[in-house]
Order: structure tokens, then C-alpha cells, then sequence
């Protein structure tokens, strides 16, 4: 049986030079779902500063994305922690890391952090937001929806001026903490990869802001996606203006993200430390495609040629144009942070810690860590998004009767209801 | 008419749960970390760790790559099949450089098939362009800053007072971090109880007075095992530190590895 073991391990094609043995494993440790886990929790932090903008910032252009921001961030938040659940070797015991956490671990604050963002911030902002609707909607509506805007409200009915003003006030003041807390949030699963010294391609002062650009970015390119879909599917037409500021912050978030990553790269190549030829190899052979046709290419250069473009000749370019540009834009940026991702994860268990070996992954259909369950995962937060789009953001206010106007999604802000 | 419910009133509540929330885990901490004492391993009762410095060493030149040491900890630790391994052997082959190419010598041929458990096959070069070969033991390095206890989420991996790295299977939510942040590929996940392992010294013997499995069967006594609060002159693990000029894996990283080795090259990893 030994033998045979050994002849085995020796033919299997999976990894070429020396690995130690203990890494000749058929997949890597941390497989797709520790790809989707930073992807998704990226997009929740995007989505969230996207909404900031509105809030916080004041760019009026872009409220009629505040809420279907706030929902997007909302959904995906939902899911954050799922793919890290369901790679748990023993995930019964994944309280542990809330009950008795080890707080020299990256990954023990995870819990807090999430807690944190969902329940204090993201929640909250919601509710502060939705309130003065929730009321107005439960009196409306009836049946099952009547009731759960009433269970919403959670008691308290009072609308009057004084009362919406201070929720105006309250969600301006969670956008504030919101923002530190959406870059605490990336920020920090980023320092899970960069805090791994023992491992070259991971262990880097400059993952945590990497992975905070590349989440603004891929958040930004999430809500263009969503704000055009949704207004596919109920045949209205965009807002010409949101999609030219958020086109214009995609742009710009996009060039600061390119050129903060290629700073780590040209970093990397010009101090050529230990492990660079792996690097080399990594970025040639086993990353190519990843790397430098979805990461490079696809997901920052085209699209930052084509954003760009718009910032020069926008007024030169029809709407219709336009539209399909940042649709296009949305969606390659949304892949190649994807791939930024993968590369990251995958790429980092590619090669041997002996730096003298390399491995393959192929990833398999079913099982927990296969395609099936990615896509899933991937698709998961976008059902969830239809939910509460069809509960939070209806075309028609419940009741029938309405108080918005029946354009777009209601782009009212609690500070213009508030504001004299 | 009602009084309409007030954003006081239902902060203070929440206000309440939340402190409520907060207080428990920490109550509940405070008993985890008078728990941590008593620690699930295999020591016996009456076993003290505060009385030992347990330590290991290698004489790289003294082994012979018999496998002997990789197959007693498979069978003494139920390490299971496959490329699980708490220790295994490299070997390093280091060719002659071409005639005329002005280098210092060829390149390194590494390899462990199977760990080296059942030995070595014929050598990948012929024996003529070979400069140096030689075998070397790897296994858990004992850091003194060990990125593993330090990465762990739960606490579930710890340094034992006698100088052990150990882990508390009953604690361990297996996401592999402590995997990731080895830089010595000493640790795996069990496919069997799907939580991490690693070499452990064979505590359950070391703590009644034996030697680690593969320290009991290595024929040319390559590994040296012994405890440092207890270790007379004569003892061998003194006498290794006496007689060798000692260097660790690693160094760069700061971790500073406890396992000394002596008779490696600078090709070993």
C-alpha cells in the first residue's frame, strides 16, 4: 500500500519541482470559497462608501442609487461570512471565535468587525433611513406586507418633523462612522493575507489598502451594474447625470486602485527578494490568465480606457452610448476584481513555501469547494438583493397611493424630507 | 390616546441587550482562559510542563534517509495516509557545476517521496556530477514567536510551557490559518478529524519519561532529543550544542526556531 502511495504521489501531475509534502494535497487549503469571501465582503464596503457619497459627501447626482446602494451593501452583507462558514473544517464550533477569541489573530476579530458593521452601521442607517417610510407604508399597506413594515417600525410611530429630522441627523452620523468601519471591514480581511510573512506572494504592508481600493472600485462598478439592470427590468430609462458621477468616481477610484497595485508590483520586481523567481514564474506560467489577461487587461485597462475616454469626450458621445459604456465598464471591472481576488488567494498556495516547487489547481464541479457551490454563492446575495428591492425599493409605493414620483426608484432623501 | 413609542426609550432597551451581549462572552472568556489550564493533552496527572525545556536538534550528517522515523511517527501518532506528515526526510543532491560555466557548483535536486518513509530511489544525477548529497529531517522547528499560535483564531494552537507547540483537537474550527502561516509546511489539515495537526513531540510519551517515536528509532541517532532544565554535561542533547556549529530554518523571518540544526547547507528550506 506504501508503495503504491508513493508511486502515486510521485505520477501525480498536480505539482512540479519540490513541494514539501505536506502541500502535495490535491487542492489548495483555501480554494474558491476563500476567493468569494474577500470578493463579496469587498463589495459590501464599496457599495457602502458609494452610498456615502450621497450622504456624507453630498453628491446629490447620485441619490437616485442611495437606497438601492445601501440595499445592495445590505444583501452582500448577509452573505460575507458564508463561504468562511462553509470551509470550516468543523464549523459547529465557529462561535468559538466570538465566545473566546485570540486576539493576536487576524481572523478572530472577524466576528466583531462583521457585528459591528451589520448591527451598528448598516442596519441602523437603514432603519434611520426607512423609518419615516416604514410608518407610512405600514398604514398602507395591508397583509403580510402591512405587517412586516408595522414589525419594521419596531413600535415607534412618531413622524413628526422634529422626529424625521433627527433621523436624518442620526443617518448622516452612521454614514460618518460608516465609512472608517467599511475600510476597518475590507481593510482588516485584506490584513489576513498581508500578515502571513511565512508566504511571499500574501505577506505585504500594502494588501490592506490594495484590497480597500479594489473593494471601492468593484463596489462602485456593482451598483452601475444594479442601477441598469434593475431599470432594465422595469423598462425605465437611467439617470444620465447618476451614471456620468458614478462613472466619473469609478474612473478615478479605478486609477488610484491601478496605481497603488502597480506600486506593490514594481516594488516586488525591483526589490527582487527571496521568492521572486517564483513570483516570475507564478506571473508568466501558472497566473497568466488570471493575472494578466482578467486582473491587467480586462479588469483595469480596458475599462480605465473607456472611463477615461468618457471624462474627455463626454459631451461628444450619445446617452445611449454612454449607458452601454459604463454597463460594459461595471461588468469587466466586476470580473477583474474577481480575478484580483483569485490571484491573490489561489495564486498564494500556487507555489511551494520551499520555493522550489509549484502546484495546479483544477477546481472540481460539485462538492463544497467546487463551481457549483461558487456560483451559488455568487448569485446568492443578488436573490436576496431581489427581495428586498421588490419590499424596500417598489416601483409602486404599497397602498397604491402615492406620495413619490413614479419615475425611478424613490430617490428622496430623509434630508430633503427634513432639510427646511 | 397612546403615547407614541420614543427613540429613547427603545435605544435604552437596545442599550441593555447590547450590554448584555457584551458581558457574556467576556464572562464567558474569563472561563475559557481558566479552562486553558488544564488544557486538553496528553500529559498524564501530575505532570508539571513548567518543570521541563523540551528540545530536539538534528545531525543532518549523521542521517541516512531509512525512513524509519517517518514511518514510526505515522503509526505511533495515527497520522493518516497519504501527504500527511508530522516529520519526513529531504534529500539534497547538489551537482557539479558544468566544466568551464565558471559557477560554484550545479543545481540542487530536492526530494521527499512519501516523505521518505520508505527511503530513498537511485539518485536523480549519476554519482560522477554529484558534489554533495545529503538528508535532512524536518519537523515541527518549536518557534520561540511561532506564527501559528500567533495567527490562531480561538486560541486552539498554544506554546506549552515546556517548550511544545501543541493543539487542542476538541478546539479547533479547522480554517487553516495556522496552515497558511507555517513557513515550514510542518503543519496539515486532517482529512479524518478536519482539524489541524502537527508534530507534538510525541507528547503523550515525552510527558512519561520517553523519546519521541522517531528519536527512539533512528539508528545513527541523527535526532537528538532531550530536556534542557534537566540536562546534565554529558547528556546529548548538551553535548550537541557543545560539539556543533548550529544554524536554524528560516532565520529572516524571526521566528526563531528552537530545532537547531547542524551538518545543512545553504540550499535547505
Amino acid at each position: 500500500m506504501n508503495e503504491a502511495t508513493n508511486v502515486v504521489l510521485e505520477l501525480l501531475p498536480h505539482f512540479e519541482g519540490y513541494v514539501y509534502p505536506n502541500e502535495a494535497t490535491p487542492q489548495p487549503l483555501w480554494s474558491v470559497l476563500i476567493v468569494l469571501y474577500p470578493y463579496i465582503t469587498g463589495l459590501v464596503a464599496g457599495a457602502f462608501i458609494m452610498a456615502s457619497l450621497v450622504r456624507v459627501f453630498n453628491v446629490r447626482a447620485l441619490e437616485p442609487v442611495y437606497r438601492l446602494s445601501l440595499l445592495t451593501a445590505f444583501a452582500f452583507l448577509l452573505c460575507a461570512p458564508l463561504p468562511l462558514l462553509f470551509h470550516l473544517g468543523q464549523p459547529q464550533r465557529s462561535f468559538q471565535v466570538m465566545i473566546t477569541p485570540h486576539l493576536t489573530s487576524p481572523m478572530a476579530i472577524f466576528g466583531f468587525v462583521y457585528a459591528w458593521y451589520l448591527m451598528a452601521v448598516l442596519l441602523l442607517e437603514l432603519w434611520f433611513d426607512y423609518r419615516r417610510d416604514f410608518v407610512e407604508w405600514s398604514r398602507r399597506a395591508g397583509g403580510w406586507k402591512g405587517l412586516l413594515y408595522r414589525v419594521l417600525t419596531v413600535g415607534v410611530d412618531d413622524v413628526s418633523e422634529a422626529s424625521v429630522d433627527l433621523d436624518r441627523r442620526m443617518g448622516h452620523l452612521l454614514s460618518v462612522v460608516g465609512i472608517p468601519s467599511a475600510f476597518l471591514l475590507h481593510g482588516y480581511v485584506g490584513f489576513i493575507f498581508g500578515s502571513v510573512k511565512a508566504n511571499p506572494w500574501w505577506g505585504n504592508v500594502l494588501m490592506p489598502i490594495i484590497f480597500i481600493l479594489s473593494a471601492i472600485v468593484s463596489g462602485i462598478a456593482l451598483c452601475v451594474f444594479n442601477y441598469q439592470v434593475l431599470m432594465w427590468v422595469r423598462r425605465r430609462t437611467t439617470d444620465i447625470r447618476c451614471l456620468d458621477v458614478m462613472g466619473m468616481f469609478l474612473f478615478y477610484a479605478l486609477v488610484v486602485d491601478a496605481g497603488v497595485e502597480a506600486l506593490d508590483w514594481i516594488h516586488r520586481v525591483y526589490s527582487a527578494e527571496e521568492g521572486f523567481q517564483m513570483m516570475h514564474q507564478m506571473a508568466n506560467e501558472k497566473l497568466f490568465y488570471t493575472l494578466n489577461l482578467g486582473q491587467a487587461l480586462l479588469g483595469t485597462l480596458v475599462p480605465a480606457l473607456l472611463l477615461g475616454t468618457l471624462q474627455l469626450l463626454r459631451r461628444h458621445i450619445p446617452e445611449l452610448a454612454r449607458r452601454r459604456i459604463y454597463f460594459a465598464s461595471a461588468v469587466l471591472i466586476l470580473v477583474g476584481v474577481l480575478a484580483m481576488r483569485w490571484n491573490v488567494v489561489i495564486g498564494g498556495q500556487l507555489f511551494s513555501k520551499s520555493l522550489r516547487g509549484v502546484m495546479s489547481y483544477k477546481m472540481e464541479f460539485a462538492g463544497m469547494e467546487g463551481w457549483f457551490m461558487g456560483a451559488f454563492l455568487l448569485m446568492l446575495p443578488f436573490v436576496i438583493l431581489t427581495v428586498l428591492i421588490r419590499l424596500f425599493l417598489p416601483e409602486h409605493p404599497p397602498g397604491g397611493k402615492t406620495g413619490l414620483p413614479d419615475a425611478a426608484p424613490p430617490p428622496r432623501l430623509a434630508s430633503q424630507t427634513g432639510a427646511p | 390616546m397612546k403615547r407614541p413609542v420614543t427613540r429613547r426609550k427603545l435605544l435604552g432597551g437596545v442599550a441593555a441587550a447590547l450590554a448584555g451581549a457584551i458581558l457574556a462572552p467576556a464572562a464567558r472568556a474569563a472561563k475559557a482562559a481558566v479552562r486553558k489550564v488544564f488544557v486538553s493533552s496528553d500529559a498524564p496527572k501530575g505532570y508539571h510542563p513548567g518543570d521541563h525545556q523540551w528540545a530536539m536538534a538534528i545531525d543532518a550528517g549523521r542521517c541516512i534517509g531509512c525512513g524509519l522515523c517517518v514511518e514510526a511517527c505515522k503509526k505511533e501518532n495515527n497520522v493518516p495516509e497519504g501527504p500527511y506528515f508530522r516529520t519526513w526526510i529531504e534529500r539534497y543532491v547538489i551537482t557539479r557545476p558544468q566544466p568551464g560555466s565558471g559557477e560554484s557548483r550545479g543545481p540542487a535536486h530536492v526530494d521527499s517521496p512519501n516523505g521518505g518513509m520508505r527511503g530513498f530511489p537511485e539518485p536523480p544525477v549519476p554519482k560522477e556530477e554529484i558534489q554533495h548529497a545529503f538528508f535532512v529531517p524536518k519537523l515541527c522547528n518549536l518557534c520561540r514567536h511561532s506564527p501559528c499560535v500567533q495567527v490562531c483564531p480561538v486560541g486552539a494552537t498554544f506554546d506549552a510551557p515546556d517548550g511544545a507547540v501543541l493543539i487542542d483537537p476538541k478546539y479547533c474550527i479547522g480554517c487553516g490559518f495556522c496552515i497558511q502561516a507555517c513557513p515550514y509546511g510542518c503543519r496539515f489539515m486532517s482529512p479524518v478529524t478536519h482539524t489541524a495537526e502537527k508534530c507534538t513531540l510525541c507528547y503523550h510519551r515525552i510527558t512519561r519519561g520517553l523519546r519521541p517515536a522517531c528519536v527512539e528509532v533512528c539508528p545513527t541517532e541523527a535526532r537528538v532529543f532531550g530536556d534542557l532544565k534537566h540536562a546534565g554535561p554529558s547528556d546529548p542533547i548538551r553535548q550537541f550544542y557543545e560539539r556543533n556549529k548550529v544554524q536554524t530554518l528560516k532565520p529572516h523571518l524571526g521566528t526563531e526556531p528552537r530545532v537547531f540544526y547542524a551538518g545543512i547547507d545553504k540550499e535547505v528550506r
